[in-house]
């Protein structure tokens, strides 16, 4: 009973209700620590040097200068840290990404680093640092890096064939079922289109930044900004070659990570110069940097065909889809081929992803990785598809939605699912009547993610005055502690108030995965709720023994442990204070692999004016509806779904990594990379809808990514609409709808 | 590599919430990093080195500005005022109550900067309008809300009186 995770639908006290988040005065003033407002005694500040070119050979660096200057107190390079040649690849990966091991793949990629005793020092010390490089062809472009001839970005990368020659291709993987050819053979109309979305960052506004301290002993310290202190933990110590127990990292608050936290950069840097300076090192990074040399995510290029009958029904779907990993292999076309079809029921499916190696950084998570790019290409040609067959686009995609019972294309079959009440709820929705202005046009786009569990810890403390510390291994990325303190409260019949979260350190609590995969309420919501259980076992346990009866006739209601058949009741609080006489402290502990993640899906309306004139455009309404299984806050869901739509909406107008000719990036900064700003956006609607997960006591799923993914596809429906011609191109800037447009006239008008 | 002398200081007098401090501060030293390192109040936040993000804003002469393209040799004899300084008498503002009450920050970031430039707009026009305050936090960047409950921290803010 304690550890069945079943959905129960038992009615709710405290969840779903909207209570004031308990950081939340820390947050509004400035008391809350994040990534670089740490300090230690006799810290030192680190740099790092980074490559200007986009591909070159490392001949030699020459740190003697720098390490001469007074105040330097370690220099580092590659030759410092542990060779993982011939080993691990994915340790090698890492290590090399985040420092250079004789050839540098990317603008931006480190190649040496120094702590000084302050930041002057430590930059005039960098400028000291000779480097010899080689310059080489490089690659930066997804289409170009797959032609024969192109620059090979990794010579020991080979697709399948050992034997062959090395490719920029690092992995190709496919995903559907059914008879693909024979499906469209049966199609009356078949839609082919070919997308281009270019690379985008998760944009953060707080840059990376740790304070690591490493003592002769060899125990460290690491407070870090992360969404992942075990897994940093966890890398750090395996690549420094330090014992997990040894180091200890506690993250800081977060000031936004959307998946860029969940791998290291500069952390293994940071505890390698305090190891060898024998002092605190502070590593923050520049915006520059951050642009540079974190972790992006993909640019892609997506060929997608799909078959439907004049009924509306499709018979066949085909998806290539490559995906830029940067320059060390990754997943990111195999998630993109994974979630492509999601959405929908079809007989013969297929997607294929292709990891494409380029001279950029090393891609990672942001937020539903993979697959909005996915998504843009799918749903456009769903909407294709749509007017070729003159119906209504929404009715379209409810004859072909997925619904309970459905094998999807990435292999299993639905359970309960959203995907056609959110359209359902779209149909109904005030927005969709609303009527155009002029030069403006609507748009509509489904999406789904997968969402993820995995492993989980928590612990639940019952102090003597009957207050509650609850610790979690998830990290607060925007309401996690008032989400999983409403869980425990309403677990044990206590108020809200009652319960203190606290996100722990990895000395302090067993292992946690990354906060990634929208799993902090899910799992860290069941986590709390076994552990609650766990000490509702012992509370009733000690009412027993106070009553001298057996423990089968105690039960727990409303806060309280009560007698059966006996009018007698005692509380939380009375047994707490009795504790320390009925066998010491109170606790509740519980671990577990949260398996049953509830997939997500959304659907959201757009409305954009464009400007014929200069192609520029203004998104002016959204909606957004999406399942959230149970909104265990429902001001926190709605703030996730308007962060998913804002990225997504700069994603699709404004945002690219621009890089010139000479490989290197011509934007690294929020002037030129520019994020949607107040002034840019429209309020932003909000629909919650509750379908149950089966596979959480509360019905939990998870709310966090789903939201990044229909806008792209969303917009560019929109912008088609209003402009009269098909966008295919992310982001849909002010000159590429300026030329479509052109082009659409051109083509238009009568010729001779 | 003969050893250079230390960047020339001045020493800089400045109002900082309230209280005048004294301090050698090297010519080229950003308002931001003395605020932070020197006076300890790092509630005021580095999101960008270059003007673009607004987390480092906050008020010198009661007008925002970014303290990351800001020398602080340059306030000599001005009054700055910083996050720390909102809340007096173990009360919050009224815009911190609002940010809190309304769940104006998600990661809590950009939430410093925020609550100093929609200071220095509310000061200047008590009663603004949904397109004046978008308009006056178009310098500062968040990533995470979409700035819904931004903007409606700022109008119930507003709404309060000061």
């Amino acid at each position: 009973m304690a550890n069945d995770s079943k959905f129960t639908n038992q009615k709710f006290k405290l969840v779903g209700t909207r209570v004031m988040r308990p950081d939340g005065v820390d947050k509004v003033t400035g008391r809350a620590r994040y990534g670089a407002d740490a300090s230690a005694p006799g810290q030192l500040v680190g740099a790092i040097l980074r490559s200007p070119h986009a591909h070159a050979t490392i001949r030699k660096i020459d740190t003697q200068k720098a390490e001469k200057l007074k105040g330097v107190k370690a220099v580092i390079t590659s030759a410092d840290l542990p060779d993982f040649t011939g080993g691990e690849g994915e340790l090698y990966n890492v290590l090399e990404n985040c420092m250079a091991r004789g050839r540098a793949l990317y603008d931006g990629h480190a190649v040496a680093a120094v702590a000084a005793v302050d930041a002057e020092t430590a930059r005039r010390a960098l400028k000291l640092i000779k480097v010899d490089y080689k310059v080489l062809p490089h690659v930066t472009d997804v289409d170009l890096a797959i032609k024969p001839g192109a620059p090979v970005v990794q010579p020991g990368v080979k697709t399948k064939d050992k034997k062959a020659a090395p490719t920029n291709v690092a992995n190709v993987t496919t995903y559907g079922h059914g008879d693909v050819e024979a499906g469209f053979g049966k199609a009356d109309v078949i839609i082919e289109k070919s997308y281009k979305t270019e690379q985008v960052h998760q944009g953060y506004i707080e840059p990376h930044a740790c304070l690591a301290s490493v003592g002769p002993d060899g125990h460290g310290e690491l407070w870090v900004t992360t969404q992942g202190p075990f897994a940093y933990r966890n890398w750090c110590a395996t690549l420094l070659g330090m014992e997990m127990s040894q180091l200890k990292v506690t993250s800081s608050e977060i000031g936004g990570g959307f998946g860029g936290k969940t791998h290291v950069w500069i952390e293994p840097i940071a505890l390698a110069l305090s190891r060898k300076a024998n002092r605190p090192v502070k590593l923050v990074m520049s915006r520059e940097e951050v642009f540079r040399a974190s972790g992006p995510t993909s640019p892609t290029s997506i060929d997608v065909r799909l078959g439907a009958t004049r009924d509306g029904r499709i018979v066949a779907a085909d998806a290539a889809m490559r995906y830029g990993n940067g320059a060390f292999p990754g997943i990111w076309g195999e998630v993109g081929a994974m979630a492509a079809w999601a959405c929908y029921d079809i007989e013969n499916v297929r997607s294929v992803g292709y990891e494409v190696l380029l001279n950029r950084p090393k891609v990672a998570a942001y937020r539903a990785p993979s697959a909005p790019m996915a998504a843009f290409a799918v749903e456009s040609t769903v909407t294709l598809m749509a007017e070729a067959l003159g119906m209504d686009p929404v009715e379209f995609r409810l004859k072909n939605a997925a619904r309970e019972g459905t094998r999807a294309s990435y292999g299993p079959t639905y359970g309960p699912i959203g995907i056609v009440p959110t359209l359902e709820a779209v149909k109904k929705h005030p927005h969709m009547r609303a009527r155009l202005g002029k030069n403006q046009g609507r748009g509509v786009a489904c999406g789904f993610w997968f969402n993820f569990g995995g492993q989980t810890c928590a612990d639940l403390i019952i102090d003597v005055d009957g207050t509650v510390g609850l610790s979690v291994g998830t990290v607060d990325v925007g309401g996690a502690r008032a989400s999983l303190s409403l869980i425990a409260a309403e677990e044990l019949g206590i108020p809200y108030e009652e319960v203190r979260c606290n996100i722990a350190d990895t000395a302090s609590l067993g292992h946690n995965d990354m906060t990634d995969g929208s799993r902090g309420t899910f799992s860290s919501g069941m986590a709390t709720i076994f552990a609650a259980r766990d000490a509702i076992e012992q509370l009733r346990v000690r009412a027993a023994k106070a009553w001298g009866i057996d423990v089968k006739n105690v039960s727990w209601k409303d806060g309280k442990a009560i007698a059966k058949g006996k009018r007698k009741s005692l509380t939380l609080k009375e047994i707490a204070e009795a504790s320390p006489n009925t066998g010491g402290p109170i606790s509740g502990h519980s671990q577990v692999v949260a398996d049953g993640a509830g997939v997500s899906f959304a659907s959201h309306i757009c409305d954009v004016e464009v400007d014929p004139e200069t192609g520029g455009t203004k998104v002016v309404r959204y909606t957004v509806v999406q399942d959230a299984g149970k909104a265990v806050h429902p001001d926190y869901v709605e703030g996730q779904f308007q962060g998913g739509a804002a990225q997504g909406i700069g994603w699709a107008l404004n945002e690219e990594y621009v890089y010139g000719k000479d490989g290197r990036l011509q934007n690294p900064g929020f002037l030129d990379y520019r994020i949607p700003v107040c002034s840019d956006l429209p309020f932003i609607d909000t629909q919650i809808l509750e379908i149950p997960n089966p596979n959480h006591p509360y019905g939990i799923r998870g709310v966090g990514e789903t939201s990044i993914v229909p806008p792209l596809a969303a917009i560019a429906n929109a912008v088609s609409d209003a402009a009269g011609v098909r966008m295919t191109h992310v982001p849909m800037s002010p000159p590429r709808v300026l030329a479509a447009i052109k082009a659409s006239r051109a083509e238009k008008a009568p010729t001779g | 590599m003969s050893s250079q002398p230390p960047p020339r200081k001045q020493i800089v007098r400045m109002r900082v919430n309230g209280r005048w401090r004294e301090d050698a501060v090297a010519d080229h030293a950003l308002l931001v990093d003395y605020l932070r390192e020197t006076a300890g109040l790092t509630g005021t936040k580095t999101g960008c080195d270059g003007g673009e993000c607004g987390a480092c804003a906050v008020l010198v002469d009661g007008v925002a500005v970014p303290s990351c393209i800001t020398l602080a040799a340059r306030c000599d004899g001005h009054s700055v005022e910083t996050i720390e300084g909102m809340a007096q008498g173990g009360r919050l503002h009224r815009l911190q109550k609002a940010f809190h009450e309304q769940l104006g920050a998600q990661c809590g970031f950009c939430t410093p900067g925020m609550i100093m430039a929609a200071e220095a707009l509310l000061r200047k026009n008590p009663k603004p309008t949904e397109a004046e305050i978008r308009s006056a936090l178009s310098g500062n960047l968040c990533r995470c809300t979409g700035y819904v409950k931004i903007v409606k921290a700022v109008q119930i803010a507003a709404e309060a009186g000061s």
